[in-house]
């Protein structure tokens, strides 16, 4: 136990004290805010831009239509051909024309209306002037239909159905996905966590083979205790990496976004998951108090210290499997170009847990999918943190579910460990061998 | 007395290929052990399982009479043949580690690194990085890690390669020193005079077996072939040889005319060797006249080639 300690501690000061590890550890905070800060800043920029489109209406119609939008501003053109409009458009450096000609109701001006831009329009301008002319177009078709616009808006009022478990508890419709997200939170982490440290360890053992230090090693230490103490003591320099990253990029984030004044909530429009979670909300129209006031309810209802709590379970074990794994190849290669042939079919049920989460758990919690990959011993520690949230029980995912994936993750971790310990054992002390898989299987029965 | 190590009937097997055959030994206490034997014999097996690194198949190693176990681990220190240290760590950090892990305790190891590093004139290095050492400086620190636990059993994998001569005959007066504090030494080579200078012992492994064992001036008594080498001037040196040739086996003869005296060797019983040198005396001038006793390479070698021929 004390050489175990040993071992864990120089790990860990071997890893915190390396150079690239301090300054990955330093500028990756300061990295990604400036990334998120600059991607906040450019859409602002984009935002702020007004493209001028001038007018020519000949028509009698749609005279009111043209109030300046987000991103188009209109100005109008009166009494000039439609040659003379374009040529003062590119003279003056307007974005385009709006040509309304003359004719007898809204519906034939609208049809023969033209948008002339120099270039092929950008989307959000067309789609604006589209707007600005679709709003007055369906005016004039609700009141040739004797429809007031009162009445329009009664008709196109929305309709939320209300859902509540059988036990009486009330829920809403984008909450699967919100309790995803949160679990899927967690299961992302522990994915960058096997990859980014399951390497490190990797790369530890393979310099310990290299350095020809091993063999002075293991005459004082057994295999396992190396192992092991590599395992523990580098991922001890992650788990601090990660609260530099989470502490630093928290706090850079807050004055970055202070001080440059750009709100929050622009982050939150961008493409992803909270993007997809943001357009659940409003359009279930979240301004409607109770819903607003229900996924607030549901959010401080979260599972919070069970989710704590398996996200340890399944952060510890998972991680052990993967990262032994990591060790054994370590192990048995010489160089790190000779790992490539052995790291895929790690990474490969990593990403699968994280696709089949991403795009199937998140629609479908508890079926069957979901089920299987989270009973899976080398994908729950991922899909199964992305089904917790909605809890575990007769709501939540199955009490048998749920042990049949902790217990086959624990017999994984053993049968794992105890693999990857035998071909680490063999391997450390092999040079100038290129391992096959049918070398390594050999090594199972040294 | 009882034997300090003593090896029993070990074998190894990896997959189809036999490592260790049957091998025992005894390690006498207090002795310098030569363990011999061509590339690939198995004499890294035999030492990785002495060291607890890997484990027989069968057989049994006792340590001081009791089965060798994981308690053993602080009373042997082993050089291995690729060693090397962590290059990024800095030298007393590293030697403090290893030493640890050999359990001594902290203070205790800086203790015993002080005076080794004192010795062997290296305490400005405690701060540097073992990367920017040299070979033979690092090879110094691994010397002085492997015998820092004051172990009983110390076992030496080529401890001289990567060695200046300067360097290499500070290490052997250290390891004699060691042994003459009572170590009792293990020593894998294939430098054979080392072996002559050193050890009191030799076992020879070869093809996973061990083919030789013993005292090494008992080997050697028993490799004598009754081959004398005889510096002679013979009274009638028209004659030469000739009359000497009649009588006795001589082969290798060379002669060196300025001085007029012959160099050859001569085959003896133990019966004829009176005759020969009366005869010797009486006929000319007898300069020098020795028993030639093989040196451990020419028993290395012709117990190898034997072993070949024999299949």
């Amino acid at each position: 136990m004390a050489k175990l300690w040993l071992i864990i501690r120089r790990e860990y000061l071997a890893k915190v004290r390396n150079k690239s590890f301090v300054v990955m550890t330093f500028l990756s905070p300061i990295l990604l805010v400036g990334m998120v800060v600059l991607i906040a800043y450019l859409t602002q920029v984009n935002d702020n831009e007004k493209r001028v489109v001038a007018v020519l209406n000949q028509s009698a119609f749609f005279g009111n239509s043209f109030t300046p939008g987000t991103g188009v501003s209109f100005v109008d053109f009166k009494g000039i051909s439609l040659e003379a409009a374009k040529d003062s458009v590119t003279g003056m450096g307007f974005y385009g024309l709006l040509h309304l000609p003359p004719a007898g109701d809204a519906e034939a001006v609208a049809r023969e209306a033209f948008l002339y831009t120099r270039e092929v329009p950008s989307t959000s301008v067309l789609t604006e002037v589209e707007d600005a002319l679709e709003d007055d177009l369906r005016a004039y078709r609700l009141e040739a239909m004797g429809v007031t616009p009162g009445e329009y808006a009664q008709v196109r009022q929305g309709y939320d159905l209300q859902t509540a478990t059988f036990r009486g508890e009330r829920s809403h419709k984008g909450i699967n996905e919100f309790k995803a997200i949160v679990g899927g939170g967690f299961g992302y982490l522990i994915m960058m966590f096997i990859i980014i440290y399951g390497g490190f360890v990797m790369r530890s053992v393979i310099e310990e083979k290299t350095s020809r230090i091993i063999e002075v090693i293991i005459s004082s230490v057994k295999p396992f205790q190396l192992m092991m103490g590599k395992i523990i003591g580098t991922s001890l320099a992650g788990v601090t990496q990660f609260l530099i990253w989470i502490l630093s990029a928290g706090l850079l984030l807050t004055v970055a976004l202070l001080f440059m004044d750009i709100d929050p909530g622009v982050l939150m429009q961008g493409p992803g998951m909270g993007g997809a979670l943001e357009q659940q909300l409003s359009s279930s129209a979240l301004a409607d108090d109770q819903t607003a006031r229900l996924m607030l309810e549901e959010f401080v209802q979260l599972p919070m210290g069970l989710l704590l709590f398996f996200f340890l379970v399944y952060f510890v074990l998972g991680y052990l499997i993967y990262s032994s794994i990591y060790a054994a190849i370590g192990a048995a290669v010489d160089n790190e170009t000779d790992t490539q042939q052995f790291i895929l079919p790690v990474i490969l049920p990593l990403m699968l847990a994280i696709y089949v989460g991403f795009f199937s758990v998140f629609s479908n919690p508890h079926g069957p999918i979901a089920v299987a990959f989270s009973i899976f011993p080398l994908t729950s520690p991922i899909v199964m943190l992305m089904r917790l949230p909605s809890g575990i029980g007769p709501t939540g995912v199955p009490y048998w579910e749920l042990a049949a994936s902790l217990s086959l993750l624990l017999l994984t971790f053993i049968g794992i460990v105890w693999l990857a310990a035998k071909i680490y054992r063999i391997g450390i002390l092999m040079y100038g061998k290129k391992p096959t898989y049918k070398e390594l299987y050999k090594w199972l029965k040294y | 007395m009882e034997p300090v190590l003593s090896v029993q009937d070990l074998s190894k097997q990896f997959g189809t290929y036999t490592a260790l055959d049957r091998v025992s030994l005894d390690i006498p206490r207090g002795s310098i052990f030569g363990l011999l034997g061509p590339n690939g014999a198995g004499k890294t097996t035999l030492i990785r399982i002495i060291n607890q690194i890997t484990y027989p198949d069968s057989g049994s190693i006792w340590l001081d009479g009791q089965p060798l176990g994981p308690e053993h681990i602080a009373q042997i220190g082993y050089l291995p043949e690729e060693r090397g240290l962590y290059k990024s760590m800095k030298v007393g950090e590293q030697a403090l580690y290893l030493a640890q892990l050999k359990g001594l305790s902290r203070a205790d190891a800086r203790e015993q690194l002080r005076y080794w590093f004192d010795k062997l004139d290296i305490g400005h290095w405690w701060n540097k990085k073992v990367q920017e050492l040299s070979k033979g400086m690092a090879q110094k620190i691994q010397f002085v890690v492997t015998v820092l636990h004051r172990p009983k059993l110390l076992i030496f994998d080529e401890p001289f390669s990567g060695f200046d001569p300067i360097n290499a005959a500070l290490i052997k007066d250290q390891i004699l020193e060691l042994n003459a504090q009572g170590a009792s030494i293990i020593f894998s080579t294939h430098r054979m005079e080392s072996v002559e200078e050193l050890c009191q012992h030799i076992g020879l492994i070869h093809r996973s077996r061990l083919i030789l064992k013993g005292r090494l001036s008992a080997i050697k008594k028993e490799y004598r072939q009754g081959k004398y080498k005889v510096q002679w001037e013979p009274a009638n040196r028209e004659a030469g040889l000739g009359p000497l040739q009649e009588a006795l086996e001589v082969s290798a003869a060379t002669f060196d005319a300025e001085e007029g005296i012959w160099d050859f060797t001569l085959k003896l019983g133990d019966a004829d060797k009176a005759a020969a040198l009366q005869f010797l005396s009486t006929h000319g001038n007898l300069a020098a006249f020795s028993e030639w006793i093989p040196t451990a390479e020419e028993i290395f070698i012709r117990t190898v080639q034997k072993q070949e021929a024999n299949g």
